[in-house]
C-alpha cells in the first residue's frame, strides 16, 4: 500500500491521460491574399469592439497594428521587387519593368514559450493554459500595464476606457470545446494553419523546402525555432522578407532573461545605498 | 481512370495551402536583385513597416510614474537619513526625515494606484508573490515600508510609543535601499531598448538620484547644525548619479539618443545641471541657512528632472521603430545570423 505514495501519476503531467500537446499557428503569409477574414472573425467571435476608424493610406492596411482590440492584424507591404504568380511555369513576358509585389501576413500574439507578459504580470493574471497559450483573466487584471512594453513583439495593449489589457486568446472557450480558433476556420487559403505545435513545425519545415525548391529563396520561418530569444513561439510565421518589414522584430528576445542580472545589479546598488548612508554619518561627525 | 477526384483532392489541381509564390523562371531572372546581393552594401539605414513602432509604447504617464519614481526614491533616502539622525542624536533632521519619508511613499503610493487602468482593484497586486515582476516585489515593498515608515513616523512626531517608534524606524531603514533600487529593475525588465539595455547602470542612477533627493530636503528642512550627514549623502548621490549617467550612455551607444534629444533630453539636462548647482552650493551653504536650503532645493529639483528624462527616454525609445531593429539587426548580424529565427532549411 506504501507503493502508491511512490506512483509517479500525479508528478508527470505528460503522462496523465488528460495531458494535452501544445497548440499554436502556423501562419504562412506566401499564401495570405489579405482578404481580412481573420480580423472578423476575431472580431466577431470574441466580441472585441471597434477601435478606431482611421484612413491611413498605408496600402491596404487601415488596421495599423495589433492592439487591445485587434488580436489579428493583417499587414500589406507594396514592394519594387518581381511579381509573384501563383502557378509555376507561368511567367508573364514583360512584366519585368513594372515589378510589383504584394506581401500580405496576417500577425497576431506569438504565444511564446518564454512569454514577458506573463512572467512581469504582477497580478497573476496571465496565464498558461493547459494548451500551452498565454491567456489574460480579464476579472483579475487591474490595469497596471506592465505587460505592454515588456511583449518584446507589441502585441498586447491596454483598451481605452476600459484600463484592462487584452490580446489573443487563441480562442480559448473554442479550443476547450475541441473547435478550430475563429481566425484559422475562417482562413480561406489555409494561410492560418491551427495544431499541434509539433506537427505544424514538421509541415512549415516542410513547405519552406517546397518554396525553396521552386525558386522561392525568400522564404524562412519566423519563431519556429525552440532555441531563438522567445524560446521558440506558438504562433510561428513563414515569411518572404526580413521580419522587420512585416513590423516584427528580427531578434526578440523575452526581457526576463536578463532579470537575474538586473537584480544583482539592484542588490549591489542598494547595498552601495546603505554603505553611502553610514559613511554620510561617520563622516558628518557627531 | 473514372475520375479526376483523388483522395488527395481534384488531380493537377494545387491545394490553396500548397499554392507557390512566384515561379522558377521569374525568381531566377531577378535573383541577383534579391538579397544576396543587397547585403554586399551595407544598409545605411532600416527597414520597418511604414514607421510604425515594433513594440507597444509603454500605457505608463506622465506625471504619475516619474513622480512615483522620484518620491519612492526620496522617501528610501529620507528613511536611511532619518534613522541615521536617530541613531546620532539629530533629533530635528530624524524627525523630519521621517515625516518626509512617510509623505514621500505615501505620494509614491497614490501615483502608482492612479495610474492603474483599474484602480479599484489595485489590492490584485497582494494576490501573488512574484520575483520575476518587479512590480509584484516593489508592490511588496512599499507594502512593508509604507507602514513602518508610518509608524516611525507617527511616533517622531507625536512622541508616543518611542520603542515602536524607533524599532519602525530601523525597519523601515532595512527596506529602503531595496525600495530606492528596484525601481530600475521595474524599466529595466522591459523590451523598451533605452530602458532595457541601460539595466547595468539604471540601479545606481537610481540610488544615487534617492540619495540626491533625499539629501537635499534634508538640506530644505533641518538646521544647519544638525545638516552635516544631509550635505555628505546628497554629494555622494550626485556623483553616484552622474557617474551612471554617464557611464549608461556610453554603453548604450546609438540606443542612448532619446536621454539626448526631444523631451527627454531637455529633462536629463536640467537634472545634470541643477544637481551639480546643488552639490556644489551645498558646501560654502554650511554656513548659510539661506544657501543650504537653495542648493538642498535645486538637488530636489536636479532628481526630480532626471526621472522625468529617464521615464520620456524610454518612451522616445519606444515609439521610435530604429531602436528596436537595429540593434536587434547588429546582434544577429554579429551572430553571423540571417535574420531567420526558424529552422530554414
Amino acid at each position: 500500500m506504501t507503493d502508491i505514495a511512490h506512483q509517479p501519476f500525479a508528478e508527470n503531467p505528460a503522462e496523465l491521460p488528460s495531458a494535452r500537446p501544445r497548440m499554436g499557428f502556423f501562419t504562412d503569409t506566401s499564401v495570405c491574399i489579405g482578404c481580412k477574414a481573420c480580423e472578423v472573425a476575431c472580431k466577431e467571435w470574441n466580441s472585441v469592439p471597434e477601435d478606431g476608424l482611421v484612413f491611413t493610406a498605408m496600402s491596404y492596411d487601415n488596421t495599423q497594428r495589433l492592439s487591445a482590440s485587434t488580436w489579428r492584424h493583417v499587414a500589406f507591404i507594396e514592394q519594387r521587387k518581381p511579381i509573384a504568380e501563383q502557378e509555376p511555369g507561368v511567367v508573364h513576358e514583360g512584366a519585368g519593368g513594372h515589378d510589383l509585389r504584394w506581401l500580405m501576413s496576417s500577425d497576431v500574439c506569438k504565444h511564446c514559450t518564454h512569454a514577458a507578459c506573463l512572467d512581469v504580470c504582477p497580478t497573476g493574471s496571465l496565464f498558461r493554459t493547459e494548451f500551452g497559450t498565454v491567456v489574460v483573466q480579464e476579472d483579475i487584471c487591474n490595469g497596471c500595464g506592465y505587460c505592454i512594453p515588456a511583449c518584446p513583439f507589441g502585441v498586447i495593449d491596454q483598451r481605452e476606457h476600459d484600463g484592462r489589457a487584452w490580446k489573443c486568446t487563441l480562442c480559448y472557450d473554442r479550443l476547450r470545446a475541441d473547435m478550430t480558433p475563429a481566425c484559422a476556420k475562417a482562413c480561406p487559403t489555409e494561410s492560418i494553419q491551427f495544431g499541434e505545435l509539433a506537427e505544424l513545425r514538421a509541415r512549415a519545415a516542410q513547405r519552406v523546402e517546397t518554396l525553396h525548391a521552386s525558386g522561392v529563396a525568400d522564404a524562412r520561418l519566423y519563431g519556429a525555432d525552440p532555441d531563438d530569444g522567445v524560446g521558440g513561439a506558438g504562433a510561428f510565421f513563414l515569411l518572404l522578407d526580413e521580419p522587420e518589414v512585416y513590423g516584427l522584430p528580427p531578434d526578440p528576445v523575452v526581457t526576463t532573461r536578463d532579470l537575474p542580472a538586473m537584480w544583482r545589479r539592484v542588490a549591489v546598488a542598494a547595498a552601495g545605498m546603505v554603505l553611502a548612508a553610514v559613511a554620510a554619518f561617520v563622516g558628518g561627525g557627531s | 481512370m473514372t475520375s479526376d477526384v483523388t483522395r488527395e483532392g481534384v488531380r493537377g489541381a494545387v491545394a490553396g495551402r500548397n499554392a507557390l509564390t512566384g515561379s522558377p523562371q521569374t525568381t531566377g531572372l531577378h535573383r541577383n536583385r534579391g538579397r544576396g546581393e543587397e547585403r554586399m552594401v551595407p544598409d545605411p539605414t532600416f527597414t520597418s513597416y511604414y514607421g510604425l513602432p515594433v513594440i507597444k509604447e509603454p500605457v505608463w504617464h506622465s506625471p504619475d510614474i516619474p513622480l512615483y519614481l522620484f518620491s519612492g526614491g526620496l522617501a528610501a533616502g529620507s528613511s536611511l537619513l532619518g534613522a541615521g539622525a536617530q541613531l546620532t542624536g539629530r533629533h530635528a533632521l530624524a524627525t523630519r526625515s521621517k515625516v518626509a519619508a512617510l509623505l514621500g511613499v505615501g505620494v509614491s503610493g497614490a501615483a502608482l494606484v492612479h495610474d492603474l487602468g483599474v484602480p479599484s482593484r489595485f489590492l490584485n497586486m497582494l494576490r501573488v508573490f512574484k520575483p520575476t515582476s518587479p512590480m509584484s516585489v516593489g508592490a511588496w515593498l512599499l507594502g512593508a515600508f509604507g507602514p513602518l515608515s508610518g509608524a516611525a513616523a507617527f511616533s517622531a512626531v507625536t512622541n508616543k510609543l518611542p520603542r515602536v517608534g524607533a524599532a519602525a524606524t530601523i525597519g523601515a531603514a532595512a527596506v529602503a535601499p531595496a525600495v530606492a533600487a528596484y525601481t530600475a529593475a521595474l524599466l529595466s525588465d522591459t523590451a523598451v531598448p533605452a530602458w532595457h539595455d541601460a539595466y547595468h547602470d539604471l540601479p545606481f542612477l537610481f540610488v544615487g538620484s534617492a540619495a540626491l533627493a533625499a539629501g537635499g530636503l534634508g538640506l530644505v528642512t533641518s538646521p544647519t547644525g544638525q545638516a552635516s550627514p544631509a550635505r555628505l549623502m546628497s554629494t555622494m548621490g550626485w556623483i553616484a548619479e552622474a557617474a551612471a549617467t554617464e557611464s549608461m550612455q556610453h554603453r548604450l551607444g546609438m540606443v542612448a539618443e532619446p536621454y539626448e534629444q526631444g523631451k527627454a533630453g531637455r529633462w536629463m539636462r536640467a537634472g545634470k545641471v541643477l544637481a551639480m548647482a546643488g552639490a556644489i552650493g551645498a558646501w560654502p551653504g554650511r554656513r548659510s541657512r539661506v544657501l543650504s536650503m537653495l542648493s538642498g532645493a535645486a538637488m530636489v529639483c536636479g532628481s526630480i528632472c532626471t526621472r522625468f528624462g529617464v521615464f520620456h527616454a524610454g518612451m522616445q525609445s519606444a515609439s521610435d521603430p530604429k531602436y528596436t531593429v537595429v540593434p536587434q539587426r547588429q546582434r544577429l548580424e554579429a551572430r553571423g545570423g540571417d535574420g531567420d529565427l526558424g529552422a530554414r532549411s
